[in-house]
C-alpha cells in the first residue's frame, strides 16, 4: 500500500503510537496534579502510566500489522522496522522504570505522582528520536526527552545528592544541546537541508564531502551525541547524576536514554553520512576506544554499587559505539540486540540495588552485598546473572554474551573491518571482569558480617521486574535465534551504502 | 558388544545424554537443597553427596559404552549429532567424537565419581551447591571434548569457568579470593581473544555463503588465510590454550588455583581441565592453522616454551615446602611433555602426548586425592610437618608410593610409557629438545622421591603424626581403580594406543609430519 507522509493524514497515521502516548501522558499529568501527593495517588498514576505504555505498544502493533509492507523513503519520519523495534525497547524500559518506581518512591519519600508521567514524556521524546529523519525532528526529540529526564534526576527533593546531580546534568545537558544545535546549523549551512536522505544526496551533488563547515558540523554533532551517551571524554556528569537520582530513574538513564541516543545516531550516521564514513570513523573509533578503556579502569575502583554501574553503563556506551563505528545495517541490528539484552540486565541489576539500598541513602556500598548468598541465595544468584550478563559471559550471563558477539560481528564484517577495535573491546572486557566479578565474589565468597541488616523483602512489582529480566536473559542466552532474526529484520536500511565511494575491499 | 550398542541406537543419543545427565543432577540438587532447608547439616551433606554420586555413577556407566561402540579407524565423526542452534548465525549444536575425544571423555566420566568420594567428608558448607557446581562443570568439560562447532566449543569452554571459579572461591583455602580471580582472569583473557579469532574465521569463511560458518570440518577444509592473518589467528588460539595447558610463562595462575582449591577442585583442575589446553591444540589450533603452526619460527618458539616448562616445573617442584604446590608445579613439567609430543608432529609423539594426558590425569588426580586425605587428618600440607607416616599409615604409604612411581615414570607404570613415546617421537624431529627433556626426567625422580622420603620414611618425630588413622575403606576403594589404571596402562597400553592411532595420525598428516602405521606404534607401545 502506498503511503504518503507529506499528507497530514499519512503523517498522523505514522505518528499514531506517539500521539497515543503523548495524549495519554498529558491527560494523566492533569489527573496527577488533581489530587494532593500521597502514596495511594502515586500508585494509581503509576499503574495508569503502565496502562498507557501498554496502549502505545498496542498502537504500534496495530500499525505494524496494517502497514507491514509499507515503506516510505524520505520524509521526516521513518516508518521502518528499526523505529518500531527501538520503540519496543524504550517502552520495555519505561514500563520497568515505572514498575520499580511505584514501589521505591515511598521508600525515598517521593510522593510526586508526576514522576511516572515524566517517564512517559521522556519516552515519547525517545520514540521521536528513534523515528527522526530530519535534524530538526532529532532536536525536538532530544529536548523532549532531556528536559523530562533533568526533572526526573532531581525528583527526590529531599536529597542533596539528587539536587546536585540534577543541576549538573541540566547544566551540562544544556551545554551539549548547544553543540548539537550548532552542529545542525553548520550542516544545514553546508548542504542547505536538514533531511537525512537529502543531506546524503547533496553531499555528493554539491561535492562538499571535504568541506570544513560540514566536517565541523559533524564533529559538533558527535560531541552533542557523546554527551548524551556519556562517552569519554564527555562522561564526567554521569556518575554523580546516576548516584544521586532515584534508583529506577538511574536504570532508566543507563538503559533507555542511552538506547534512544544510539538509535538516533545510528540513523543519522547510516542514512545521512554513510558516504562520509572516512570522516567520522576515526573520531568515533577513538571515542569508542577511550570510552571502553577509561570507563573500565575507573569502574574498578568504585565502592558504591550505583557509581560502579554508572561507569559500567559508560563502558557499554563504548561497546555500542563499536557497532556505530561499523556503520552498517549489521551495526544497527547489533545495537537492537544489544539494547534488549542490556536493558534487561540493567533493570535486573537495579531492581536488586533498589532492594539492597537502605532508605534515605543513595544506593548501596558494594560491601553491603557481603555474603548475600547466605542470607538470600536467589537474590544473590539473580544479581550474579545480571553481572555476568553485563560482562558478556555465555550461558550464565544469558543473552549478554550474544549481544557482545553481535557487536563483534558488526565490527568484523564492516566494509572496513575493525579488528583492532574488536581486540580493544575484548581486552577491556577482561578488565571489566575485575569489577563485575568483584560483586559476585563479595556475594558468594565473603561471610555475611555479623549484624548486617536483613535485606528488604522483594515487593511484587520489583520481583516481577527482576524475575522477568533474569529469566528472559537466560532464555535468550540459550535460544538467541529469534531475537537475532528480529534484530536483523529491523535494521536501518543503508540507502547510500551501494554508492559509497569509500568502501574499501576487506583486508586480511 | 558393538551389535548390542547398535541395537539400542547407543551412538545416536549417548553424547547428548552425557551432557544432560549432569545438568539434571545439578537441578535435582538445587531442588533438594530447597526441600531440605533446615535439616541437620550432617544429613544435608549425606543427602547431597549421595545424589551427586548417583548421577556421576550413572554418567560413568553409560559412557563406558563408548569404549566399544565407536569406530576408531573411520575418518568420520562418531556418535555425531548436528542440529541447528542459531540458524541466523550459522551456529549448530554439533557434537561428535574420535579416538582422542573418547579417551578424554572416559577419563572425565570415570574420575568424577572418585572425586565425589574423595570429598565425601570434607565439604560441610553448602554441600548441595558444591556438588551442583561440580556437575555443571562436568557438562562443560564433556562439551569441550565433543564440540564440533566452534561457537558451541567456546560456550562450553566458558561454561567450565564459572563453576570452577566458585568452587575455588567458596570452598577454597586461605587465599581463595585471590586465586579464584586470578584463575578467572587468566583464562578469560586468553579465551576472549580466541573468540575474536573464531568470529573472524567464521565470517571470512562464510562471506560468500551469506551466513557465517562455524562448522569444524568446513573451517578446516576452507582454511586458506594469508600468512600474517594465519599467524595472528594462531596466536589468539595459542594464548587461550597455552594459559589452560599451562605453558610457561602463562602458568602462574596454576599453583595458586591448585593449592587454594578444595580437594575435588584440585583433582578436576589437574586431571581434566588441564587437558583442555592440549586437547584444544590437537583439535583446533593445529588443524585450523596448519601453515602457521608449522612455520619454523612458531614451532620452535612453542617447543622452546614446552622445554622451559619441563625444566622449570621440575626445578621449582624440588624446592616447594607445600606438597600440594609441589604437585601443582610438577603438572607444568608434565604438560610440557605433552606439548613437546604434540609439536613433534609425529604419530608416536602425538599418541605419547595423549597418553601422558591420561596418565597425568590418573596419577596427579590420585596425588591430590592422597594429599586431601592427609590434609583432612592433619590440616597441613607442609612436607616438613610429616615424617614416618609409613609406620602409622601403611596403606597410605603404599598408595602414595605407587602413585609417585607413576608420576616419576618408572617402567611398569603408565607414566613411563607415555613419556617414552613422547621422547621417541620428539627425537625424530626435535633431537635437541628431546635430549633436554629426557635428562630432566631425572629431576622428577628427585623431587618426588625426596618428598616421599620426608613424608613417609623419615623417623616419626612429630607426636601429632603418631595417632593418625590409616586409610578407611572408602578411601582405599576410590584409590584402587586409579592404581589399577596405573598398572594396566603401564603394562598393556595397546587398547588406548589402538584407539587413538587413527585420530592422531590424521592430525599429524594435516601438519605434514611423520606418520607411522599402527603396527609400529603398537609394538613400541606394548613394551
Amino acid at each position: 500500500m502506498t503511503f504518503d507522509l507529506s499528507q497530514p493524514a499519512g503523517l498522523m497515521g505514522a505518528l499514531g503510537p506517539d500521539i497515543v502516548l503523548m495524549v495519554g501522558a498529558m491527560a494523566l499529568m492533569l489527573f496527577a496534579a488533581w489530587r494532593p501527593e500521597s502514596d495511594a495517588h502515586q500508585r494509581t498514576v503509576g499503574y495508569a502510566s503502565i496502562g498507557i505504555i501498554g496502549l502505545t505498544a498496542v498502537a504500534i502493533a496495530v500499525y505494524v500489522l496494517r502497514h507491514a509492507a509499507a515503506s516510505a523513503p524520505g520524509g521526516i519520519i521513518a516508518v521502518d522496522g528499526f523505529r518500531w523495534a527501538a520503540d519496543g525497547v524504550f517502552l520495555l524500559g519505561a514500563a520497568a522504570t515505572i514498575a520499580l518506581g511505584i514501589e521505591s518512591n515511598p521508600r525515598d519519600r517521593v510522593y510526586t505522582a508526576e514522576s511516572h508521567v515524566l517517564v512517559l514524556f521522556a519516552t515519547s521524546g525517545m520514540m521521536i528520536m528513534g523515528a527522526a529523519r530530519d535534524l530538526m525532528i532529532v532536536f525536538l526529540g532530544v529536548e523532549l526527552m532531556s528536559i523530562a529526564v533533568y526533572v526526573l534526576a532531581g525528583i527526590n527533593r529531599g536529597s542533596e545528592k539528587s539536587a546536585e546531580g540534577a543541576l549538573k546534568y541540566f547544566l551540562l545537558g544544556a551545554f551539549s544541546t548547544a553543540f548539537l544545535l550548532y552542529g545542525i546549523a553548520l550542516i544545514y549551512g553546508a548542504t542547505g537541508t536538514t533531511n537525512f536522505a537529502a543531506i546524503g544526496e547533496r553531499i555528493t551533488r554539491f561535492q562538499v564531502a571535504g568541506h570544513g563547515m560540514l566536517l565541523i558540523g559533524i564533529g559538533l554533532l558527535l560531541v552533542g551525541f557523546a554527551f548524551k551517551v556519556a562517552a569519554v571524554p564527555f562522561h564526567m556528569w554521569a556518575p554523580d547524576v546516576y548516584e544521586g537520582a532515584p534508583t529506577p530513574i538511574t536504570a532508566y538513564m543507563a538503559a533507555s536514554v542511552k538506547a534512544a541516543a544510539f538509535a538516533m545516531f545510528l540513523r543519522v550516521w547510516i542514512e545521512a553520512f554513510s558516504i562520509l564514513d572516512v570522516a567520522w570513523l576515526s573520531p568515533v573509533w577513538w571515542v569508542a576506544a577511550a570510552t571502553m578503556l577509561v570507563g573500565n579502569l575507573v569502574a574498578l575502583s568504585q565502592r558504591n554499587i550505583k557509581r560502579m554501574l554508572a561507569y559500567s553503563s559508560i563502558v557499554h556506551g563504548g561497546y555500542l559505539l563499536v557497532a556505530v563505528a561499523a556503520g552498517t545495517a549489521t551495526g544497527a541490528s547489533a545495537f537492537l540486540f544489544y539494547a534488549v539484552a542490556y536493558t534487561l540486565a540493567t533493570f535486573g541489576a537495579f531492581a536488586v540495588v533498589n532492594v539492597m539500598s537502605r532508605p534515605g541513602t543513595t544506593g548501596a556500598a558494594i560491601s553491603d552485598f557481603d555474603g548475600l548468598w547466605t542470607a538470600r541465595p536467589w537474590l544473590a544468584a539473580a544479581f550474579g546473572v545480571c553481572m555476568l550478563a553485563l560482562l558478556g559471559f555465555p550461558i550464565f550471563g544469558g543473552a549478554g554474551f550474544f549481544a557482545k558477539w553481535y557487536v563483534l560481528q558488526a565490527a568484523l564484517t564492516s566494509p572496513h573491518p575493525l579488528i583492532a577495535l574488536s581486540v580493544v573491546l575484548v581486552l577491556t572486557s577482561v578488565v571489566s571482569a575485575g569489577y563485575y566479578l568483584h560483586v559476585v565474589r563479595v556475594m558468594f565468597m565473603r561471610p555475611r558480617p555479623d549484624g548486617a541488616p536483613e535485606p528488604a523483602r522483594l515487593t511484587p512489582l520489583t520481583r516481577l521486574v527482576l524475575v522477568g529480566s533474569v529469566s528472559l536473559l537466560l532464555i535468550l542466552g540459550l535460544f538467541p535465534g529469534s531475537l537475532a532474526t528480529w534484530a536483523r529484520h529491523h535494521a536501518v536500511d543503508t540507502p547510500l551504502a551501494s554508492r559509497n565511494p569509500f568502501v574499501r575491499v576487506p583486508i586480511d | 558388544m558393538q551389535s548390542l550398542m547398535a541395537s539400542i541406537g547407543y551412538n545416536g543419543w549417548i553424547l547428548t545424554t552425557l551432557l544432560l545427565i549432569p545438568l539434571a543432577g545439578a537441578v535435582t540438587l538445587v531442588a533438594q537443597a530447597r526441600a531440605s532447608g533446615h535439616a541437620d547439616p550432617e544429613a544435608r551433606m549425606a543427602a547431597a553427596r549421595r545424589t551427586a554420586l548417583m548421577f556421576f555413577v550413572v554418567e560413568a556407566v553409560l559412557s563406558l559404552g563408548l569404549w566399544w561402540s565407536v569406530d576408531y579407524v573411520s575418518a568420520d565423526w562418531q556418535a555425531a549429532v548436528s542440529v541447528p542452534w542459531i540458524p541466523a548465525w550459522g551456529i549448530h549444536y554439533h557434537v561428535g567424537v574420535d579416538g582422542i575425544a573418547v579417551i578424554l571423555i572416559l577419563l572425565t566420566t570415570c574420575l568424577m565419581p572418585l572425586t565425589v568420594l574423595g570429598s565425601w567428608t570434607s565439604v560441610r558448607e553448602k554441600p548441595h551447591a558444591f556438588y551442583a557446581l561440580l556437575l555443571l562443570l562436568t557438562t562443560g568439560m564433556l562439551g569441550v571434548f565433543m564440540s564440533l562447532d566452534l561457537v558451541l566449543f567456546y560456550v562450553f569452554w566458558e561454561l567450565m569457568l564459572v563453576p570452577m571459579y566458585l568452587i575455588i572461591g567458596i570452598w577454597g583455602g586461605q587465599r581463595r579470593l585471590y586465586a579464584s580471580l586470578k584463575f578467572f582472569l587468566f583464562t578469560m583473557l586468553g579465551s576472549l581473544l580466541m573468540l575474536v579469532a573464531i568470529l573472524y574465521i567464521g565470517f571470512k569463511t562464510g562471506a560468500g555463503a551469506g551466513a557465517p560458518v562455524f562448522d569444524y570440518d568446513q573451517l578446516v577444509a576452507a582454511g586458506n588465510y594469508s600468512t600474517t592473518a594465519a599467524t595472528w589467528l594462531f596466536v589468539a588460539f595459542f594464548l587461550a590454550f597455552a594459559v589452560k595447558v599451562p605453558m610457561w610463562p602463562f602458568h602462574t595462575w596454576l599453583p595458586d588455583a591448585h593449592v587454594e582449591a578444595p580437594t575435588a577442585g584440585s583433582v578436576v583442575l589437574a586431571s581434566i581441565m588441564l587437558k583442555m589446553g592440549t586437547f584444544g591444540f590437537v583439535r583446533f589450533a593445529l588443524p585450523l592453522f596448519p601453515s602457521a603452526a608449522t612455520t619454523p619460527a612458531v614451532r620452535s618458539a612453542v617447543i622452546v616454551l614446552a622445554v622451559i616448562g619441563i625444566v622449570y616445573g621440575a626445578l621449582v617442584s624440588m624446592v616447594q615446602p607445600d606438597f600440594k604446590k609441589l604437585v601443582a608445579y610438577s603438572s607444568v613439567s608434565h604438560l610440557g611433555f605433552v606439548m613437546l609430543g604434540i609439536f613433534a608432529f609425529t604419530t608416536q609423539g602425538m599418541q605419547g602426548a595423549l597418553l601422558v594426558n591420561v596418565n597425568h590425569g590418573i596419577s596427579t588426580g590420585a596425588l591430590f586425592l592422597l594429599i586431601g586425605m592427609i590434609y583432612e587428618r592433619r590440616h597441613t600440607r607442609l612436607i616438613a610437618d610429616f615424617g614416618g607416616l609409613a609406620k602409622v599409615m601403611p596403606m597410605f604409604a603404599v598408595m602414595l608410593s605407587i602413585v609417585a612411581m607413576s608420576s616419576i615414570g618408572v617402567p611398569g607404570t603408565n607414566g613411563f610409557v607415555g613419556e617414552f613415546l613422547v621422547l621417541l617421537g620428539a627425537f625424530r624431529t626435535q633431537p635437541i629438545a628431546a635430549t633436554i627433556a629426557a635428562t630432566v626426567v631425572v629431576f622428577a625422580a628427585v623431587y618426588l622421591l625426596w618428598a616421599l622420603q620426608r613424608i613417609i620414611y623419615n623417623p616419626l618425630t612429630k607426636p601429632e603424626n603418631a595417632s593418625l588413622k590409616d586409610l578407611n575403606w572408602r578411601e582405599l576403594g576410590l584409590l584402587v581403580p586409579l592404581v589399577a589404571g596405573i598398572v594396566w596402562l603401564g603394562v598393556y597400553p595397546a587398547p588406548i594406543l589402538n584407539r587413538t592411532h587413527a585420530a592422531a595420525t590424521r592430525v599429524v598428516v594435516q601438519m605434514g609430519g611423520v606418520a607411522e602405521s599402527n603396527g609400529a606404534t603398537q609394538s613400541e607401545g606394548g613394551r
